[in-house]
């Protein structure tokens, strides 16, 4: 068994929380000139170019990009050859958290329960999820979430006779009614099939993938280009201000399911997709 | 070209504003997000003074993070405006002037922006570092136990906005993405 140290993974999370918040990652960095270049509307260019500018100033000042400073979520894939010692993985990556909001200076937007809303001053708990897979390493991958795109994310329990043509009529609606609340430009993140809560859990972890890089099954990866196309013919555009460029990039994630179901999650992340990961 | 607009506000100063024009605001604006609308509106229910004279004022929907060693203020960009709809209509008819947000107002909202001659701007969500940079001065003026959701008084030079919803009842949301609209 290969030990791995929990002050590792402490310093790893920290090191994440802070880099994610100040540094936007170059896959939407370069998303965004992209889209400077082909977006229609004027007030749309503007967005964009000031969505630019903001990223540059955030990392070259040290600041976090949006004030949403958001939930971590972290999925760890963790080798069944290996062994977390020191302490519990759960309290390494929330001691991770409390010391890389801390020293950061990043915003505490979490609060102990929903019923009387006291908030926790360190931005824990983080929701962690576990992934156990083969070897001796352990990758956590983490995401500072906002929670306007959150807030506008939903999920459907369709029909199988339903189809695409349902699936892609209902993720269509859900973007077009989040409008300008979820902060477009969007990456969307699609999960079908699993059941209730796994189909949520596959949207999350579609938004993991790099922006720009499509799905290795030609079949959904066909489904990703063609929805892509039509949410940027909706003209909600930069800011929900009307535009060509709704999405930047749209992930879908399929799985196995039930012969009764056709489970489909969207969940939106505003364009201030912020996404880290590191080996141990 | 963009207009500048001195806030607080006559309200003849904003009639002329159209939904879609780009603003450039400066002089001072009061933060507040969920937590502080709720217990505004408690207070206001309980008869208690309001925390600050609302006549004319911008109320700037915002969170920021904490200011590091040497800024002014952290990060701040707008929140989404919706959550404060059910509090906005009774702000506005004691005088408020403006909000500055992102996102849907509800049709309340805006009937009573047109009804109160006030207007609802937006800022650029997840601009929140090059905003920060036309906050000059951040003054604590209530419910400090709020943290980074108690009532600041900031003072702002040529802060962006574009205007969303103005005293005609026109709608950049509705109208711009119509524009657009292929599907």
């Amino acid at each position: 068994m290969r030990e791995i140290h929990y002050d590792d993974i402490v310093q790893k999370v920290a090191d994440m929380c802070i880099e994610a918040n100040y540094d936007l990652g170059e896959d939407v960095y370069n998303a965004f000139k992209a889209a400077l270049k082909t977006e229609k509307s004027e007030t749309g260019k503007e967005v964009l170019a000031q969505l630019i500018e903001n990223a540059d100033i955030a990392t070259e000042l040290r600041v976090p990009m949006c004030q949403d400073t958001g939930t971590v979520v972290c999925i760890v894939e963790l080798g069944q050859e290996c062994q977390i010692v020191g302490g519990s993985l759960y309290d390494a990556i929330n001691d991770g958290i409390r010391k890389g909001y801390g020293k950061g200076y990043l915003r505490n937007s979490i609060i102990r329960n929903p019923i009387d809303r006291k908030n926790t001053n360190d931005n824990t708990p983080g929701i962690v999820h576990i992934e156990l897979v083969e070897g001796n390493q352990v990758k956590i991958k983490m995401t500072a979430k906002g929670g306007g795109a959150e807030n506008m994310s939903d999920l459907k329990m369709l029909k199988p006779s339903d189809g695409l043509e349902g699936i892609k009529k209902y993720i269509l609606d859900v973007v077009r009614v989040a409008g300008p609340n979820a902060c477009p430009p969007l990456i969307v993140g699609i999960g079908i099939g699993g059941n209730f809560e796994r189909c949520a859990y596959l949207a999350k972890k579609s938004l993991f993938r790099h922006v720009g890089k499509r799905h290795p099954d030609p079949a959904v990866a066909k489904l990703e280009t063609e929805l892509m196309d039509d949410i940027n013919r909706l003209g909600i555009g930069p800011q929900g201000m009307g535009g060509t460029t709704t999405a930047l990039d749209i992930k879908i994630e399929v799985e196995a399911c039930h012969i009764a179901a056709l489970p489909v999650a969207v969940n939106l992340n505003c364009h201030a997709s912020r996404h880290k990961e590191a080996i141990l | 070209m963009p207009i500048f607009l001195q806030v607080p506000f006559q309200k003849k100063d904003i009639q002329g504003l159209t939904a879609g024009e780009r603003v450039l605001l400066s002089g001072t604006v009061y933060t507040a997000r969920d937590a502080a609308h709720k217990r505004m509106d408690d207070q206001l229910i309980e008869g208690k003074p309001f925390p600050f004279d609302i006549e004319g004022q911008v109320i700037y929907y915002v969170g920021p993070t904490p200011a590091k060693p040497g800024q002014v203020i952290g990060s701040a960009g707008p929140t989404t405006s919706g959550r404060m709809d059910k509090y906005t209509p009774k702000l506005l008819d004691l005088g408020l002037g403006g909000m500055i947000g992102k996102g849907y107002r509800s049709e309340e909202v805006k009937q009573s922006i047109v009804k109160n001659r006030a207007i609802y701007f937006g800022a650029i969500g997840g601009s929140a570092a090059l905003i920060a940079r036309s906050i000059k001065a951040v003054e604590m003026i209530a419910y400090e136990d709020l943290g980074t959701e108690a009532i600041r008084k900031l003072t702002i030079e040529n802060f962006p906005v574009i205007v969303i919803n103005d005293v005609h009842g026109n709608d950049l949301y509705r109208e711009g993405v119509e524009k657009y609209r292929q599907i």
